[in-house]
């Protein structure tokens, strides 16, 4: 019990006065975690109402997902869609992040604070803005419309992990590369972009997860059989509680999950290299 | 010997430099072309248009009618209040909430916080989707509170928990929180330690040295968490919509409503641009205290 008796902080309060403390961050950390998993079981029953603890269990909704072609559309849409988003927003962001940063003009301010207006404008707006555009050329229900809007909701995200990870670079090894007869293109592609490699991974992965858990611009933007898993969830989800999307919530805590320890890891790698 | 034409060419020289200088300048600036077309096609565009949309009566004129409209109907007002109550109060609760878990989290040794911060981090990475669906099935008539609540003898008959305000705000609490808890706890750990030792020193009491101390020195990352919260509030659509089973009517859905019902562009964008500026209203009394950057990305 000398752990009880010794001092806690600077003011000298013992542990042990602080039990309350703990055991109040305890509870809010359960009330955290416990709703956001508490999924994960019930999708296991066999039963039409989600119980908790299940009483039989069974994976009879995983089948049902997997049986529902609108269920599997909805992922494959989901899936190309995010991956499609990952692959344009990555890029966009990553040389726009650069180009701020090098350039240091004036004009830098004004672009920044333009390229971070997605983050700031309620989606809501975003949504029916675009809807609205994009419906007189042809772009709703189409994943060149999805692909794009998710970009730019993207776009912020990784210029803010590129940013962030530029502050720590040291530009003049791109001049020394230049002045030894390199080309700016060059010394960017083989001095910059592999001593940035991990930040671009977990800019790219945000935006997957970014692009994948959409839901608004979704509800809008995409339709018919075109339409992505959240929008199918969202719609699903205002009728009746259906448990097949219980056994859907679990798939996507696993992949969010995933990919977050996955960042973890590549966080972990990047700091030991630096 | 240095003659008038090799001044010349320096002169020369220096020019091209300029030159070649601000070229560069603008070719390192093109990078940021193809974020910006998209941004303008996306946001500056449909945004645009909505606004203009909103200045259009019915009949195509151009008029305040929309804007006339939403001061006139009691409905949209109540709308707005309605908003503005929910978004304060689930701040209030956060910060009742977030306050000592940002507090334990800046108190333990650092070399644990990693694997405590996974508790705040999962909520934060999890889609909010999934997150108000577990609240939903939680919160329902037969759900997993209102048994154990039954079973505990807290209350005898099930209570209504979801599809209204209680529902609504229960699970906008916990959505939010994460956005709450990550700017505060790296505005807590930033805080002089030394300064408590001084307060500890002069003879002050854990608890006042607390209070009198800490808790003031910490403000600035309450304003900035509970800024963001506000704002992500007001434009908040899935949980509400989802949790608040129509009896809580936020703007943005309120919005979707008059599109789905009425089809009515003018008024729906006259609301969304009052929502636009109402969030711009906020995050300019927010930016004289924040960075955005270092809130959405707290674990940086």
């Amino acid at each position: 019990m000398m752990w009880f008796r010794s001092a806690a902080s600077e003011t000298q309060i013992t542990h042990g006065q602080r039990v309350w403390l703990y055991c109040l961050a305890f509870i809010i950390m359960c009330l955290l975690v416990i709703p956001t998993v508490i999924v994960i079981p019930m999708s296991f029953s066999d039963s039409q109402y989600l119980e908790f603890p299940p009483q039989e269990w069974s994976l009879r909704w995983y089948q049902e997902y997997l049986d529902t072609p609108r269920w599997m559309n909805a992922t494959v849409t989901s899936f190309k869609v995010a991956a499609l988003t990952m692959l344009v927003a990555t890029p966009f962001g990553t040389m726009a992040a650069y180009g701020l940063f090098v350039s240091g003009s004036r004009l830098g301010k004004a672009v920044f604070f333009l390229l971070m207006t997605p983050m700031i404008v309620p989606v809501i707006l975003i949504a029916i803005g675009t809807f609205y555009v994009f419906g007189k050329v042809g772009l709703v229900n189409s994943t060149l419309g999805l692909v794009l809007a998710h970009t730019v909701l993207s776009v912020p995200i990784v210029m803010i992990i590129i940013t962030s990870a530029l502050r720590t670079y040291d530009l003049n090894q791109e001049r020394v590369a230049q002045s030894l007869g390199s080309t700016r293109i060059r010394a960017f592609f083989e001095i910059t972009l592999p001593q940035l490699k991990f930040s671009i991974m977990t800019a790219a992965l945000l935006a997957f997860l970014t692009s994948f858990d959409e839901v608004i611009i979704s509800i809008f933007l995409s339709g018919g059989g075109n339409s992505t898993l959240t929008k199918q969830m969202f719609s699903a989800l205002r009728d009746y509680i259906d448990p097949t999307i219980a056994a859907i919530s679990t798939l996507m805590i696993v992949l969010s999950t995933g990919l977050m320890l996955g960042l973890q890891f590549i966080g972990d790698k990047d700091t030991r290299n630096d | 010997m240095p003659t008038p034409l090799s001044e010349n060419t320096d002169a020369l020289n220096a020019d091209k430099l300029k030159a070649a200088e601000r070229r560069e300048t603008l070719t390192i600036l093109a990078l940021t072309l193809p974020a910006i077309i998209a941004v303008f096609l996306v946001i500056v565009v449909p945004v645009g248009w909505l606004f203009s949309l909103s200045f259009l009566d019915s009949s195509g004129q151009l008029s305040l009618d929309n804007y006339q409209k939403m001061i006139e109907y009691k409905s949209y007002i109540r709308v707005f209040k309605t908003t503005f109550n929910v978004s304060f109060l689930t701040t209030f609760l956060c910060i009742l909430i977030g306050y000592p878990l940002a507090y334990f989290l800046s108190q333990i040794p650092k070399k644990y916080v990693g694997l405590f911060m996974l508790t705040v981090l999962l909520p934060f990475w999890t889609s909010l989707l999934v997150r108000t669906y577990a609240w939903l099935v939680m919160l329902q008539r037969n759900g997993l509170i209102n048994n154990f609540a039954i079973e505990l003898g807290i209350w005898d008959t099930p209570v209504k928990l979801a599809h209204n305000l209680n529902g609504t705000l229960i699970g906008m609490v916990h959505i939010m929180l994460p956005f709450l808890v990550l700017p505060l706890y790296a505005a807590m750990r930033r805080i002089d330690r030394h300064a408590l030792q001084a307060a500890a020193n002069l003879g002050a009491t854990p608890v006042q040295a607390f209070w009198q101390v800490f808790v003031p020195l910490s403000l600035p990352g309450v304003v900035a968490g509970s800024l963001i919260v506000f704002v992500l509030c007001l434009g908040f659509y899935v949980t509400p919509a989802v949790l608040g089973g129509g009896k809580v009517i936020l703007v943005s859905m309120q919005i979707t409503a008059i599109l789905e019902d009425q089809f009515n562009w003018g008024a729906a964008s006259a609301l969304g641009v009052v929502l636009l500026v109402a969030t711009f209203a906020v995050l300019l009394l927010a930016s004289r205290f924040l960075k955005l950057d270092s809130v959405m990305f707290g674990r940086r």
